[in-house]
This record gives C-alpha cells, structure tokens and sequence, in this order.
C-alpha cells in the first residue's frame, strides 16, 4: 500500500539535508506520494548556480563528504525524476530572499504556502528535518 | 530478446545502489535481467525489499568477497 509522506526541510545541515532526502527517494521508489516542503535554512541551496556545502553539523556530517555518498541534492532530483516526488519551495522564504521560482533549480516545484502544503499534507505523515 | 546487465554501484553509500538499480530499471525492457554489485552492506536486504514491493523478481542474491550480487529479472 502506498502512503503518502510529507518532509519539511528547515535545518540547512548535511545530516538533515542528507536524510531528508535519503528518505524522500527511497519512499518515492518504492511509490510513495512525496511531497517536500523546502523553508528557512533548507531553500538557499536550491538556488540556480550555488554551489556552497552544507555545513556539518556533527562527526557523521564529516564522515558524509567522502566519496560513495550520494550528495542530497542529486537524491531529491532522483525522487523527483524517478518516483514523482514533488519539491515545493516556501512563497514565504522566497519572498524573504527576493527570489523567484525561476531562480531555482528546475526539478524545484510551484512557490506553495503553508495553508496549501498542510491542506495537501492532510492524513499522511510529516516529517521534519 | 531479453539482456543482460550489469550495475556496478560498488562503493556507494545507501541509498545509492538502489537509485542506480531504479535509473537502469526504468531503461529496461520487460524480462530484462539486471545484476547489482554493491558493497553497501544494507543492500542484501534493502534491495529485494524494493524489489517485492514494486513488483520485480529477485533471481538470486548473494555475498562474494564483501560484494553484494543481486540478480533482478524486470517483470513489468
């Protein structure tokens, strides 16, 4: 049975980037309903063009930049790509940066508000990060 | 004519195996066989998981030397 799963990414950390979307690609594999909303800290890094790390938070974090692992942002492409994931920027940290929708990356979904996100949101899970 | 392929996703971390498996999967033809050599330890079960759960057929699973060799006959 499917199951429809929520993940709201706030932190702007490696770990909670990196599992954030380890669980929205393998949930959208395995076909789940995905939805991650992207807010605060966790958006920047969905800017067309930015390159910048996410910073560790701790020895796990550090241990992440070696070879082998998948980076988080090709992993949220891949639930996007491969299981329909839907990555939905916050209109509200979009208005704080002065961005648009056209200044992310192109896998990035419609600027959604948080009345839409929980509304859509209602009887799954939701998870935060 | 069905192939065979095979996915070397040796010294990726979950859940990179599987999201390699997933890409050549959806590149596959019905009754294709693809074989996945990874060293992520997790993968001897977590890739039959997927398997089963979207609807595939494991041929054969085994450890060789530290490598994972999972066999997977796409069935739809």
């Amino acid at each position: 049975m499917s199951q429809k799963i929520n993940i709201v990414c706030v932190s702007g950390t490696r770990e909670k980037l990196q599992m954030a979307a380890m669980i929205a690609s393998v949930a959208a594999a395995i076909g789940d309903e995905v939805s991650v909303f992207l807010s605060m800290n966790a958006l920047p890094y969905f800017v067309k063009g930015r390159t910048i790390d996410a910073p560790a938070e701790g020895e796990l974090g550090v241990l992440m930049a070696q070879k082998g692992v998948p980076p988080f942002k090709q992993l949220f492409q891949q639930a996007a790509e491969l299981g329909d994931a839907k990555l939905l920027p916050c209109s509200m940290a979009l208005d704080l940066m002065k961005i648009s929708k056209d200044e992310l990356d192109p896998e990035i979904g419609p600027p959604t508000g948080l009345t839409r996100f929980l509304s859509d949101a209602e009887g799954g899970q939701l998870l935060t990060f | 004519m069905s192939e065979s392929k095979i996915i070397d996703a040796r010294d990726t971390f979950c859940p990179g195996p599987l999201m390699e498996l997933i890409t050549h999967m959806k590149q596959a033809n019905v009754g294709d066989t693809l074989e996945l050599l990874s060293t992520d330890e997790g993968s001897g079960a977590d890739v039959p998981e997927w398997v089963h759960k979207v609807g595939h057929e494991i041929v054969s699973n085994e450890k060789v030397e530290g490598v994972w060799h999972i066999k997977i006959r796409k069935a739809k």
